[in-house]
């Protein structure tokens, strides 16, 4: 029995329309009057259209891949995942300013201008400060905008999920993720398998845990302690045999070890990796351990070799904010690169108190990604930047 | 000088005084790490390829390497010999440098030479050519399942594998990239 559909006529081909409805394309019985482009409630439906070259003129939204469309169709799905998530643990989602006049401190993140301000590169500054406001458990997913990035996982305007857990450790925030990603995969996918270059990967909670010294102790054969100078790190990458400049900076130097040998094992791995215990230079906004000063309070989720997450045990001490802050800066100008003023307010806010708190940054395009098995963030955006 | 946001497939960038073009690339940024541009890069020389870490900032020199529309003229033992269409200049350039593809090409084909300081280090042929089928044996009847292919001989005097069907005096689309046939072309 033939359907009739609504839809949009992509493409004339004899007979034959091409039409775009809400069940995908299909071939159906061209009426004479109907024109590439044409709006139709009356489709006869002859057989589906699998997709290939369009039989002549095509039409602007016929460009947009089909695939596309089931990758934004997931996309949306994903979302409401995510809020009914966060709705049944009792987070209240909030929304913060996207333009602001700090756009986050970091050394190795530009931001993108906007009027007297900068578009925010991570909404964490505002959200600390609603959470020393009194609010326990916040969310927001939001745009953020980093100058200069764009590769197969990164777009250079983005969508982040942040949450915080105030009065709670990394392990509320451990368990969070795990079961937020599973229940995303599980609801956009068939099972509980992510599935990253072709490859799956079991997201199944709980996830394995490795230390960062670990990783690198295995992987690279390289330990680092944290706290040892930049020229002895350098050469224990060179040791490790990897190439690497002389006078290259600790954190430089770390990544070109982690990079070359790390990097390639976790995305070899059939599991999702919680990568805890970061040396505390590579951890700005986190409180060291107790006992321990050189290890921070960070963790970061790996799926596929994809960094998915990264948590931090806040750091609420003030003082010791404003003078991470005063480094950053410094070291960003000693480099040549625009010099963002401190948020007061923030420092502020801490001063004020910070409930001992828990924090993370995922990146939602990289979670459909991983849901779908889209090889690329432009694959699951509407419209990447180079199709604007 | 070009930096990082200037990396894009063809870039020709001069490293160790060798002239090298781009062949692949890719961003990469560890959320708290600097950002690089890790790249591929073919020696245009030796067509060597090797990778490089180009960190965002770093700077890479252009090559002297310039491209120039020409067509093929004529052999000359192992050499062909192209010509400037704009100032009708003629250049000498070893079959060796084109590969397997040189016996693919007819009187008057369009090519880009790509040449570094002066001297001709690559040729680009077009992606397909056009060749008509000047002697090949029929095909046997009843073995037209699968990939089955024959042996033909085409007018610039290579042979390459073909369908059954292909009778003396098809013309036959082939790929320059592969050296392999593509499909009969309708006269």
């Amino acid at each position: 029995m033939p359907a009739a559909l609504r839809g949009r006529v992509l493409a004339i081909d004899g007979e034959l329309a091409i039409v775009r409805g809400e069940r995908g394309d299909v071939r159906a019985h061209a009426e004479p009057s109907w024109r590439p482009g044409d709006l139709v409630d009356q489709a006869v439906v002859v057989r589906p259209f699998p997709g290939g070259d369009y039989p002549g003129p095509a039409t602007e939204v016929a460009r947009l891949p089909r695939r596309r469309l089931a990758l934004l169709e997931a996309r949306g799905r994903a979302l409401a995942v995510v809020r009914r998530f966060f709705a049944e643990r009792d987070f209240l989602e909030v929304e913060t300013p996207l333009l602001v006049p700090s756009p986050g401190l970091e050394i190795h993140l530009d931001a993108v201008r906007a009027g007297d301000g900068y578009l925010i590169t991570s909404p964490e500054y505002q959200m600390k400060r609603l959470l020393a406001a009194g609010f326990e458990r916040i969310y927001q997913v939001c745009k953020c905008f980093r100058a200069g990035e764009h590769g197969p996982h990164h777009a250079s305007e983005f969508s982040m999920i942040e949450w915080y857990r105030g009065f709670a450790e990394l392990e509320a925030i451990i368990d969070d993720t795990e079961q937020l990603v599973a229940a995303v995969v599980a609801a956009v996918g068939q099972d509980t398998q992510a599935r990253v270059a072709g490859r799956v990967i079991d997201v199944t909670p709980p996830w394995p845990r490795l230390t960062v010294r670990a990783a690198m102790h295995q992987w690279a054969g390289i330990d680092v302690a944290g706290d040892e100078p930049a020229a002895a790190l350098v050469a224990a990458v060179r040791a490790a045999g990897i190439e690497i400049a002389d006078g290259t900076a600790w954190d430089d130097a770390f990544f070109a070890g982690f990079l070359a040998r790390v990097d390639p094992a976790l995305a070899a791995l059939d599991r999702p990796v919680i990568l805890e215990d970061w040396p505390a230079p590579l951890a700005a906004l986190a409180r060291r351990k107790p006992g321990d000063p050189r290890t921070a309070w960070r963790f970061e989720a790996y799926v596929g070799g994809i960094e998915l997450a990264n948590a931090f045990g806040e750091l609420t001490d003030p003082v010791e904010q404003r003078a991470r802050f005063e480094h950053d800066q410094a070291i960003r100008r000693a480099r040549g690169r625009e010099v963002y003023p401190i948020d007061d307010k923030l420092i502020a806010a801490l001063a004020e108190g910070l409930p001992p708190s828990a924090g993370i940054a995922l990146g939602f395009d990289r979670l459909v990604m991983l849901a779908t098995g889209a090889p690329v963030i432009d694959d699951v955006l509407s419209f990447a930047a180079g199709e604007l | 000088m070009y930096d990082t946001s200037d990396i894009r497939k063809g870039l020709k960038v001069l490293m160790d005084g060798n002239p090298y073009t781009v062949i692949e690339f890719q961003f990469v940024k560890p959320g708290k790490g600097a950002a690089f541009t890790r790249t591929k890069f073919k020696n245009l020389l030796t067509g060597a390829v090797v990778e490089r870490n180009i960190r965002s900032g770093e700077k890479l020199e252009p090559a002297n390497v310039e491209t120039r529309d020409m067509q093929y003229l004529y052999k000359e033992g192992g050499d062909l010999v192209f010509m400037d269409q704009t100032n009708y200049e003629q250049v000498t350039i070893s079959a060796d440098l084109i590969g397997p593809a040189h016996d693919l090409m007819k009187d008057n084909l369009p090519c880009t030479v790509v040449f570094f300081n002066e001297r001709p280090v690559d040729v680009a042929l077009p992606t397909f050519v056009m060749l008509e089928v000047t002697a090949s044996e029929p095909g046997v009847r009843g073995d037209t399942s699968g990939n089955v292919q024959k042996p033909a001989t085409v007018e610039t005097g290579a042979t390459v594998g073909v369908p059954l069907f292909i009778r003396v005096g098809d013309t036959i689309k082939i790929d320059t990239r592969t050296h392999e046939y593509v499909e009969r072309v309708a006269k």
